[in-house]
């Protein structure tokens, strides 16, 4: 081997070192594209309960409207948390997959930190959403959502893949578009959470994990 | 002209002080374990490495506690970071010029 191809074997190593212990890479496309279906069907399911072709509160009970117990006896919180719980351990079972055939640990210092930067606009988001909910601000959930999702995508691309960060633009733009066109809000819903992750996961699929 | 391999430093004339190297340049710190998990390599391969790089001031070696077990952590130092960046810019040189 000369010393030219020595220098670009050298740079490749360093390269690779860098990103394997700095960023979490094990994130599959195919998390991408089940989350996105997850959320597909969840918006489907909740469609008739948000148009009001169903009553979307359990039993027809009737709240007062500072009661904060309200919300978890809507048919539509259930719908919400069971799409969550689906798109979120589909999406982990796929990428503990592929953490397994890449040999790293699906719970390293680089996960850690995936996980920590996602979490702060996550959590911050859902707060400021569930005070706007016991307002009534209904309207405003969807394009909250996509908001500050963006946010977490944009926040954690630091510590993954990078083309995540293009995900996360895409994500704020469907959901600032959407605050001009309140009432609309499932659509634009299905659009980001749904399109967008099926998009996003099949190109990442094709670029890096197609044989 | 100069000739590129001049400046290529003997220190890092391995694969496993090059990783080593990359994981610091790009952490803050990095304890023992991590280091060895990231590089897939021996306990006493891994140490000999280490010491090597902390006797010519490239890294440093701070030993703290995470409860009551040892964490011994490695930091690159100032003019580890310099050496390490004028070894990947000889590098760079050496593809560019034999082409």
């Amino acid at each position: 081997m000369n010393n030219q191809q020595q220098s670009l074997e050298d740079l490749h190593h360093i390269k690779k070192m860098m990103e394997r212990s700095s960023r979490f890479i094990s994130l599959s496309g195919l998390s991408g594209i089940c989350a996105g279906l997850c959320a597909l069907i969840g918006a489907w399911v909740a469609h008739p309960y948000v148009f009001g072709q169903k009553d979307f509160v359990i039993n027809g009970k009737k709240y007062f409207e500072d009661d904060y117990t309200f919300i978890l006896n809507t048919y539509l919180f259930w719908i919400a948390i069971a799409t969550f719980v689906s798109a979120f351990v589909s999406a982990f079972f796929f990428t503990w997959l592929k953490s397994k055939k890449d040999g790293m640990p699906i719970w390293g210092n680089t996960a850690k930190r995936l996980m920590i930067n996602v979490s702060i606009p996550l959590i911050v988001g859902s707060l400021f959403l569930f005070r706007m909910m016991h307002f009534g601000t209904f309207g405003l959930i969807a394009p909250g959502c996509l908001i500050f999702y963006g946010l977490g995508l944009i926040n954690a691309s630091k510590y993954t893949l990078i083309e995540i960060r293009y995900l996360g633009y895409i994500q704020i733009i469907i959901g600032i578009i959407n605050l001009w066109l309140v009432g609309y809000g499932l659509y634009f819903w299905a659009i980001g959470f749904g399109v967008m992750h099926i998009f996003y996961g099949v190109y990442m699929w094709i670029k890096y994990e197609r044989k | 002209m100069l000739n590129p391999i001049n400046n290529l430093n003997k220190l890092f004339d391995s694969r496993v002080r090059l990783g080593i190297m990359s994981i610091l340049m790009v952490n803050d710190n990095v304890n023992f374990n991590d280091l060895k998990e990231l590089l897939e390599i021996t306990d006493g391969n891994l140490a000999s490495h280490l010491k090597a790089l902390e006797e010519n001031n490239i890294i440093k070696v701070e030993k703290g506690f995470i409860g009551r077990k040892t964490n011994t952590t490695y930091i690159i130092t100032k003019s580890g970071e310099k050496e390490f960046k004028l070894h990947i810019a000889a590098l760079e040189k050496m593809i560019k010029t034999t082409k």
